[in-house]
């Protein structure tokens, strides 16, 4: 009887452990597909393209297929490689300048109703402003070479670094604010402690954002007024007629817009642990 | 009327006919000639009827808002400033979630002096009153943890050590206990009442729960619906400390039924 209950158990037990070990593998094959799912998504993307360009007989002046634009590639390597390295770097110079001075102002607005009120219509008149107009007057200034680059990406990246800051400074909690005021804390006791890390998320949420603008400001002023950098080469090679470099250039760009991202969202999940605690996305 | 005169006389709280009112201009006020005093190591309670002028009490009497007319005296001296010698803990635990509990509990201390200029110096010793504090009322070990990973109960309770750590003369509570569940609710009822008996501050509560108003409170006040006023003043006279039994006997169900008498009355008068 006692025998006949301990099989029973030991039956209802191994089927218990193997419906939990079928859901650790159905977990992990998930997570597998998750890790899968962005390489094949690209590489279906190249070979549609690809079998569309042989199927329609498409002209690699109209459109190249993936294989010229490889074939550019590897023909164009050190020129690709060099003027990637020039745009990383004036989009990087540019990307700092605006840190600095998006964080001081978003600080600014945050902390005071009156410079927010002032100033908020400038900055959004100045944000609509499409920055391809400065270039030229940029080069006026300045001439052609690396400064209006430089400044054109700073010029396009502040602006949602200031108002995510602002945003961040603006939404403090009015308890916490009362408990602290109640006990003699200064305006400024209250931005440092209170306002400033809890905009964090919020500034390093906006880096994202910005660091990709910031890129797509360096391009355009390199494309008018510049001797390097992927804008010029690609000014270039339109020039030259040669549309297979152009789309070569392209993807160098797309793949340092990815790297660069992905160096901002790292650098979002090290700093501001607490604040991402949501399942929802998971 | 002399009686009255003798209480204020000693009032480490008073607010003197003080009427006051949101907004600029002559707005419709949160509170009207509302007069009240309570003595020093008292613990007061305020009911009422929702929106009739709690917080604004509390906000007119720890200096965050300064009233239209009428004079308010906390600890003897006007108040033309906050007061700073207040800690407030309200519903929501409000603890920053990017500090641990420990990190919450010393907010207050990098704020207020003498212990700001000395906090850096004597961190250790400012770390171990902390961790009495938090042992006190039955977070013993917890400090570590942040905010989200404590339940609501236990965030509370964190809340009410955060209040309390620069010793506060003057502890304002604001409906502390409004969203925790009834057994949490008087687990933390005894935890304060414990803390007052052992440090003797002034305390306000101020809470819509009558039950919670008579176990608790030395003294409630009762207000009207807005403009809020002072409508009744029940003293509770149990003797101390007080068992949560003493909240099954008549004489405390009379008061609780007299209290709510006076509410309804505020209720109907709106």
């Amino acid at each position: 009887m006692s025998a006949e209950a301990d099989t029973v158990s030991a039956t209802a037990e191994a089927e218990a452990r193997a419906v939990r070990d079928a859901a650790a593998r159905a977990r992990a094959s998930q997570a597998r597909r998750l890790m899968l799912a962005p390489w094949l998504c690209t590489i279906g993307f190249f070979l549609l393209w690809e079998v569309f360009c042989r199927v329609f007989g498409v002209s690699s002046y109209v459109l190249p297929a993936p294989s010229d634009i490889l074939d550019a590639t590897i023909a164009y390597w050190w020129p690709l490689l060099f003027h990637s390295f020039h745009t990383l770097w004036m989009t990087t110079a540019g990307f700092i300048l605006a840190i600095v001075f998006g964080l001081v102002l978003g600080l600014a607005l945050g902390a005071s109703r009156f410079v927010h009120a002032g100033l908020y219509p400038l900055l959004v008149g100045f944000n609509a402003i499409p920055k391809v107009a400065v270039v030229p007057i940029l080069v006026i200034w300045f001439g052609v070479g690396w400064l209006p680059a430089v400044l054109t990406a700073f010029m396009i990246s502040f602006f949602p670094i200031v108002v995510n800051v602002a945003t961040g400074l603006a939404t403090i909690e009015p308890e916490v604010e009362d408990v602290l005021r109640a006990l003699g804390a200064r305006k400024l006791d209250i931005m440092l402690k209170v306002g400033v890390p809890r905009s964090l998320p919020y500034f390093f949420g906006s880096l994202k954002v910005a660091i990709t603008l910031a890129y797509v400001g360096s391009v355009i002023a390199e494309y008018n007024a510049s001797r390097n950098g992927i804008g010029n080469l690609m000014a270039r090679a339109s020039a030259d007629f040669n549309v297979p470099l152009l789309f070569a250039a392209l993807i160098a760009l797309a793949v340092l817009g990815i790297m660069i991202y992905a160096v901002m969202a790292w650098l979002e999940r090290r700093m501001t642990a607490w604040a991402q605690r949501s399942q929802f996305a998971a | 009327m002399a009686k009255g005169k003798v209480s204020r006389l000693n009032a480490f709280v008073a607010l003197k006919d003080v009427t006051h009112a949101y907004g600029s201009g002559d707005g419709f006020p949160a509170v009207e000639h509302l007069s009240l005093s309570i003595a020093e190591g008292e613990f007061a309670a305020v009911v009422g009827p929702s929106g009739c002028g709690k917080s604004t009490l509390m906000k007119l009497a720890t200096g965050l808002q300064f009233p239209r007319a009428g004079t308010i005296l906390v600890g003897g001296a006007p108040v033309t400033q906050p007061v700073r010698i207040a800690g407030m803990a309200f519903q929501n635990p409000t603890l920053l979630p990017w500090r641990t509990t420990l990190e919450n509990l010393l907010l207050p201390l990098e704020i207020v002096e003498p212990h700001r200029s000395r906090l850096k110096r004597e961190r250790g010793s400012y770390v171990a009153k902390a961790e009495r504090l938090l042992a006190q009322v039955g977070l013993k070990g917890q400090g570590g943890k942040y905010p989200w990973e404590l339940s609501g109960g236990m965030q509370q309770r964190a809340s009410l050590c955060r209040a309390l750590i620069h010793e506060p003369q003057l502890l304002l509570l604001d409906e502390p206990f409004g969203a925790l569940d009834a057994f949490t609710r008087e687990e933390l009822w005894c935890v304060i009442r414990d803390l007052h008996a052992e440090r003797r501050m002034t305390v306000v509560l101020v809470t819509h729960d009558l039950r919670e108003a008579t176990f608790l409170a030395d003294r409630i006040f009762c207000m009207s619906a807005r403009p809020g006023r002072i409508v009744a003043e029940r003293v509770v006279d149990f003797p101390r400390p007080r068992d949560l039994e003493v909240t099954y006997t008549k004489a405390f169900i009379d008061i609780v039924h007299e209290l709510r008498g006076h509410i309804a009355d505020a209720r109907k008068t709106a």
